[in-house]
């Protein structure tokens, strides 16, 4: 007589795409208390979904007060970089099944930043460290738009590897040097340095290749490969970082 | 309106249909200052090419101790009777060429300079305070120099015939 009902209760959760998974999140309210403590979020889930839907799912229906960055959700905007079980990675393109959901999920705050409330961090240090090497196209005679600056596609393709950055700190904030006192340039602002000293048009290599000469600028790199790792965008960051150290050698040399 | 020839004259940037432009002669846009701007306040920044030379050093001097060391190695343990061999007479032996003199001399160097060199690093990447930094430098620079100049006295100054 029971059999068939458990039959039953056993189809439908073979036919079910959820199951229960464990978040264990990084909590820190500087309001409440200076420590920071894990806590933990039993949800039902699709593994097909991704961590940033588990993290929408505590928001928006066990804790309110859970709070993260994210905003186009589609690994584009780089807000929600965030170290998910000992990993940097964007939460929205990173999905459960991937990650072995058996086990709790660790999320936590990306490291080296200062943490500001759960899993936000000041990203102002990035940023100044971004601004530092002049992420603009930078021309000798004239700066206005005034006419179209041609390339040719080879001249293109040298650099293309490092257009791709979203700037979202993953690297930086893997980078065992840049956790030390912060005062490293870190892969994201060299990758983006590479990005102009590279192209052909622009004609401040020199200068940026002078602020990356700096103590704290590309010699403080110890090709951990970190930051490549870290890349959800697939950049070949410490080959970048490693091409700038070739600049600067051989420009004199 | 006061000045009709920049109204009219707006053939580049801003079309009709983003209305007026904010900016004109008399009233331009605020100038940005580049980031990072080299001016009298900024500190030094960067000793020269200090960095530069020490990460090249380490390359180099690494390609050269590995002949040195691995060759050191073997006429000390391996070849013709092995370590069992070793005593005064077979280093008065040795030092008696300026071969292996230079040998010596060179291998002390560069792997003194290369271990101190890569404690540096370790030292600039894990002491988190200047202090803590400043300490720990100042007792690596001083047992480095210390034992150059210790190895390279001994050396120099070899006698085979001491008492």
């Amino acid at each position: 007589m029971a059999t068939p009902v458990m039959d039953k209760v056993e189809a439908e959760s073979a036919a079910s795409p959820y199951i229960t998974v464990t978040f264990r999140v990084r909590r820190f309210n500087p309001e409440v208390s200076a420590e920071a403590v894990w806590e933990d979020f039993q949800l039902e889930i699709d593994p097909k979904e991704r961590v940033l839907d588990g993290l929408h799912k505590i928001k928006w229906d066990l804790d309110g007060t859970l709070t993260f960055r994210r905003s186009c959700a589609h690994g584009i905007c780089g807000s929600d970089a965030m170290r998910i079980n000992g990993k940097n990675r964007l939460a929205c393109k990173t999905l459960i099944k991937d990650i072995n959901p058996e086990k709790p999920i660790t999320v936590e705050p990306i490291k080296g930043l200062t943490v500001l409330k759960d899993l936000v961090v000041d990203m102002e240090p990035f940023f100044q460290a971004y601004r530092d090497v002049m992420p603009f196209l930078i021309t000798k005679d004239t700066n206005e738009p005034t006419r179209e600056r041609l390339q040719s596609a080879e001249d293109r393709e040298r650099f293309d590897d490092t257009t791709k950055c979203i700037l979202c700190a993953a690297c930086t904030s893997s980078c065992p040097v840049f956790w030390n006192d912060g005062q490293y340039f870190g892969p994201a602002a060299i990758v983006n340095a590479h990005r102009f000293i590279f192209d052909s048009r622009d004609e401040a290599g020199e200068q940026r290749l002078e602020i990356l000469n700096d103590k704290d600028g590309v010699w403080r790199c110890r090709t951990t490969f970190n930051c490549t790792d870290a890349c959800p965008r697939g950049i070949e960051v410490t080959k970048a970082i490693a091409e700038v150290k070739k600049a600067l050698i051989t420009r004199r040399f | 309106m006061s000045n009709n020839t920049v109204t009219t004259d707006k053939t580049a940037g801003i079309g009709p249909v983003e209305g007026e432009s904010l900016y004109n002669v008399d009233n331009p846009a605020p100038y940005i200052e580049a980031p990072r701007k080299r001016t009298k306040k900024t500190p030094k920044s960067t000793r020269g090419n200090f960095e530069m030379a020490a990460w090249l050093f380490m390359r180099l001097s690494g390609i050269v101790l590995v002949v040195l060391v691995i060759g050191h190695l073997l006429i000390q343990l391996v070849l013709d009777g092995g370590v069992s061999k070793i005593g005064f007479a077979f280093v008065a032996g040795r030092w008696a060429s300026p071969f292996w003199q230079v040998w010596d001399l060179l291998m002390l160097w560069l792997a003194m300079l290369h271990g101190a060199n890569g404690l540096r690093t370790v030292i600039n990447d894990y002491a988190e305070r200047a202090n803590t930094r400043l300490w720990l430098k100042g007792l690596l620079y001083t047992a480095t120099v210390f034992t150059i100049l210790l190895g390279t006295l001994v050396i120099f100054t070899f006698d085979p015939n001491i008492r």
